[in-house]
């Protein structure tokens, strides 16, 4: 089926568009939600289970206790009122990789409501804007198991020969954030879309709860988006693209679906309630199932749990020992360190601000940590193919070997290998230093004896120094560096050179 | 001495202890008396489902090794027990008298079968019982119907039917059963046995089946006040694996037991319940019952009227509330994972897979209350029907308050009928779901309760129950007040209610 898709600029003079996303989050927790079973990933297939998570006749749940801590905190960061009782229900539907076939979740009575977040976005004009995201809810509930449909040509049931299902992560802990209605983004909502996520996997990282590796499904975002008639102040129709896996694939999905919506509204369709799923390598959407509002999971409380009630002390304690909300941690930051708007957000955007401050802690100035984090690591991480913080350098290493420039033993350039053999696991960087030999030769003599060398070999250049051009003294240097592998301070060189050519 | 089936689990502790036999002895001749007298779905009691021979055998003779050591577990160690097909058993078939579990034997014991496990009592087997624990005759067993000790044609009580027939025909000392709206009270009051339902959370559910959750309880099936006193001890208390068990220790219920037994109730005070008696009830289950009333104010209790309006919603409410946990809790068995899978003609769909074997594995009964349960739960229905039977049922708990705050306990017949034909009420389910009356309104608030033998009714000389119900966690009440009135009327009867039971004849196979 072809879509007719608006140009982006058409849709916003035409309509308003209203979001919503609900955010899944796999939280870190040791067990199960339910279940004392491990939840660590990539394990053999159904190696994780019991009878519990396995749904097995007559096995019974009981609440992860450090889950509901880590809900709370959620909660918590996101300013919403925690439930001073709530309860666990029961949400009832088929499906092979559901072992109950109902999941343990929470209905009308989420752990966390009434929250909000505010998010910045960059305009064109390199202006800072800041949307307030107004959260319901917050709720625990326990994942489904994997299903793995073999033999179809896109992995899809249909089609698939037979289909696997493995339970390892059925019962790991989620908490499902979902936001209200968010309006009047007009033609700022892909980025808003994006920044929410940005903003609720930095604050979610900040509370150590959860990996939120979004590629490996520990966060999974899905995007309600309708659209209105400019100015009407009603709500379309929505759909709901499912399992939208990269902060750029939920901006790329808004955009899409508001340009498939106007395309179905310009055209004098009308949008079907439905969910949608996304096609990553072409950033379209696709159909799936249609959602109908007599759709019915048959709610009520799960008998088989006590409520949670968790006491107004234990909240403030928890409230007490919040980490710093990323948003004003930055701004502390960026001011401590004297750094531009634009440093800061590369540093951010390098995934290096707490690599840049545990390096500063560890006694390197603001600009070298920086420096030697968004420059150099950030390259050999890149090459690596790894997170920055999976170089093999640590902050107290790059410390370290700053330390060793500020004193004169190495240079820039002799850094870089002396990160090689951090690299390499070759020891600290003073033995690193040592056993390479690359300490700056201090030795006059030595150096003398370079320069001299340098001058005998190159004539020509000599004579154009001793005629008043200083540029040439260039090419002595570099021959006395190579002369003394790079252990040399430059200055130091062309000082002698321009002393005995003089 | 010939028969050792005869002797109750405390008598059978104290020749243990004394060394006056062994725990193979006794198991054999339990084991003996089930291949006698159980039979199968077409004669005999039926009350077993499995036997399990060998490991019966084996642990009896672990526990005579350890006895021998001087190591016994448990007062009970070596003493042998039947446990009802809802609790799971590692490496024992558990079918919930159901065709859509034949075959599966779970990776893992309920917890109340690992205590007694623990304590050193051979399993003899598991007992049959109504399909899911749906049903107040054992006849919607999938395996076929028990039948009553009293008389084969006529049927046990359900669900727990199997338990209460195997200790009745003396076939197991002790007994598990489970009672989520009188499956433990109702089979012991028609067989002639002790049943007792303890307070909601105080015995562990993890690895019941379950039928109804916020209603089901696990509770002994015995001969005697004192040996269900013994079994209850057993298995309470608190249990990490069920959060909604209670946190605090069970204790005192043997102590009450032997107090009552010397039959003084002074300063007692006693409520008969208005609302579970009269117009309707069995003749002969009243006059038994009034009987016992009046021995209880003999024995020095304090006998008032207490009227508790509410109770007679309490079938509309149970079968709205139980249908309703029950239509999800049976969701799971959809052939993916365990038990029956029916794989229809062609390249199907697992949700026609989930339906053929759902069509197949199901009985009617757990059909009907599987489309009672869901549409009492869908959405525009919710808060008429499960929403507001939520709300009478704290109606019902405010009643029993309301009752316990003027009297110690309340009581009642278990049972408005004694024993009825099987085929009698299968295909009426009102007329039996009737069966339950007297005992769903403990189970609708957590209360405890017990049904003693009071008796034979005069028109079919068949047994009659008596029940006291307590307060939540007061559950030493109940053994205080049923052993005084078992010891008073089993002097009055010069024996066991039970030994005027025919005697078995051997199954002819
Ligand atoms: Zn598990």
């Amino acid at each position: 089926m072809t879509e007719t898709l608006i140009p982006f600029d058409e849709v916003i003079e035409k309509f308003d568009p209203a979001l919503g996303l609900e955010v899944h989050v796999e939280l870190n927790t040791n067990t199960k939600m339910f279940c004392g079973c491990p939840t660590e990933f990539g394990a053999e297939p159904n190696t994780q289970v019991c009878p519990t998570c396995l749904g097995l006749p007559g096995a019974m749940p009981v609440v992860n206790g450090k889950a509901v801590e880590s809900a709370i905190r959620i909660g918590l960061a996101m300013n919403c009122e925690i439930a001073e009782w709530c309860r666990f229900a029961r949400k009832n539907y088929f499906y092979p990789d559901m072992p109950k076939n109902f999941q343990t979740s929470q209905y009308d009575e989420p752990i966390a409501f009434e929250g909000y977040l505010d998010v910045d976005i960059q305009t064109a004009a390199g202006e800072t804007e800041t949307y307030r995201v107004e959260i319901e809810r917050a709720h625990m509930e326990e994942d489904t198991g994997k299903s793995l449909h073999v033999g179809g040509s896109d992995g899809r049931i249909h089609g698939a020969e037979y289909s696997l299902v493995d339970y390892n992560r059925a019962g790991i802990p989620l908490i499902e954030i979902v936001t209200k209605p968010i309006l009047g983004t007009g033609d700022k909502a892909p980025l808003v879309a994006k920044a929410y996520v940005a903003a609720l996997r930095e604050i979610l990282l900040g509370l150590g709860v959860s990996d939120v590796r979004m590629e490996q499904g520990s966060m999974r975002c899905d995007v309600n988006l309708s659209l209105a008639p400019k100015g009407s102040g009603v709500l379309g129709t929505r759909t709901e693209t499912k399992n939208v896996n990269s902060l750029r694939s939920v901006e790329r999905a808004v955009r899409y679906e508001m340009s498939r919506h106007a395309g179905v509204l310009l055209g004098g369709g009308a949008v079907l309630q439905e969910t949608r799923h996304f096609h990553e390598d072409n950033g379209t959407t696709s159909p799936g199932r249609v959602k109908s509002d007599a759709e019915d999971y048959r709610y009520f409380p799960e008998p088989d749990l006590v409520p949670v009630a968790p006491s107004r002390e234990w909240v403030e304690e928890l409230r007490s020992t919040l980490p710093e909300p990323p948003a004003v941690r930055r701004a502390r930051l960026q001011k401590e360190w004297g750094f531009s708007d634009l440093e800061m957000r590369d540093t951010v955007g390098a995934g290096a601000l707490d690599l840049v401050e545990q390096t500063i802690a560890a006694g390197a100035s603001p600009q070298a940590a920086r420096k030697w984090w968004l420059a150099e690591l950030s390259r050999r991480a890149n090459d690596m193919g790894v997170d920055l913080s999976a170089v093999g350098v640590t902050p107290e290493q790059v410390a370290a070997v700053q330390a060793l420039v500020d004193s004169g033993k190495i240079n820039d350039k002799l850094a870089r290998q002396v990160f090689d053999g951090l690299v390499a696991g070759e020891g600290t960087p003073e033995e690193i230093v040592a056993a390479r030999g690359l300490e700056i030769v201090s030795d006059e003599g030595a150096l003398s004896a370079a320069v001299d060398k340098a001058i005998a070999d190159n004539p020509d250049v000599a004579d154009k120094i001793r005629d008043g051009k200083v540029a040439a003294a260039g090419a002595l240097i570099g021959a006395v560096m190579k002369e003394m592998r790079g252990q040399a301070d430059a200055g130091r060189v062309r000082e002698l050179i321009l002393e005995k050519l003089g | 001495m010939s028969d050792l089936t005869r002797k109750t689990a405390a008598e059978l502790a104290d020749a243990l202890a004394a060394g006056e036999t062994t725990s193979v002895e006794i198991t054999q001749v339990h084991l003996d008396r089930i291949a006698a007298v159980d039979g199968d779905a077409t004669a005999g009691v039926h009350a077993f489902l499995h036997v399990d021979v060998e490991g019966a055998l084996e642990q009896a003779r672990a526990s005579d090794e350890r006895r021998a050591a001087g190591r016994p577990l448990h007062l009970l160690d070596g003493v042998p027990i039947a446990v009802k097909d809802v609790l799971t058993t590692q490496g024992l078939p558990t079918t919930c008298g159901s065709r859509i579990l034949e075959g599966w034997v779970p990776p893992y014991d309920a917890t109340v079968v690992t205590k007694v496990k623990a304590a050193g009592l051979p399993i003899l087997g598991k007992t049959n019982m109504d399909e899911f624990a749906m049903g107040s005759s054992t006849e919607h067993s999938a395996y076929g119907p028990t039948r009553n000790p009293w008389d084969q044609t006529r049927i046990p009580g359900g669900s727990g039917g199997g338990s209460a027939a195997a200790v009745a025909s003396y076939e197991a000392p002790l007994a598990l059963g489970t009672d989520t709206g009188g499956s433990i009270r109702q089979p012991g009051a028609v067989t002639g046995t002790v049943g007792v339902k303890p307070t909601y959370g105080g015995v562990s559910r993890y690895g019941l089946v379950a039928l109804a959750n916020s209603l089901d309880q696990v509770g002994p099936v015995t001969r005697t006040v004192l040996d269900s006193a013994l079994l209850h001890e057993l298995i309470g208390g608190h249990d990490p694996l069920d959060s909604t068990s209670v946190d605090q220790p069970v204790g005192g219920l043997v102590d009450a037991a032997r107090q009552g037994a010397t039959g003084d109730l002074a300063g007692l005070k006693v409520g008969v319940i208005k609302e579970l008696a009269g117009d309707g009830w069995q003749p002969g289950v009243m006059a038994r019952f009034q009987e016992t009333v009046e021995l209880l104010t003999e024995l020095g209790a304090a006998v008032t009227e207490i009227s508790c309006p509410t109770f007679v919603h309490s079938l509309a409410t149970y079968y709205l509330i139980l249908p309703a946990e029950c239509s999800s809790n049976l969701a799971k068995f959809d052939a993916m994972r365990y038990g029956l899978r029916v794989v229809p003609d062609g390249d199907p769909s697992a949700e026609a897979v989930m339906k053929a074997t759902r069509d197949a594995g199901f009985g009617d009964e757990v059909k009907r209350r599987i489309m009672i349960g869901t549409y009492a739960l869908s959405s525009g229905y919710y808060d008429a029907y499960y929403g507001q039977a939520q709300k009478v049922r704290t109606l019902i708990a405010r009643d029993f308050t309301a009752a316990f705050e003027q009297v110690d306990v309340l009581v009642s017949p278990t049972s408005p009928t004694t024993a009825f034909p099987i085929g009698e009420k299968v295909d009426d389910p009102l007329a039996m779901y009737l069966q339950d009356l007297a005992t769903i309104p403990a189970n609708l608030a957590g209360v405890p309760g017990i049904s003693v033998p009071a008796g034979l009714a005069e028109e079919d000389g068949l047994p009659v129950g008596f029940q006291v119900l307590a307060p939540a966690l007061a559950d030493d009440r109940l053994y205080r007040v049923g052993a005084a009135v078992e010891a008073a009327l089993t002097s009055r009867w010069g024996g066991h209610l039970l030994e005027k039971a025919p005697v078995l004849e051997g199954v002819v196979r």
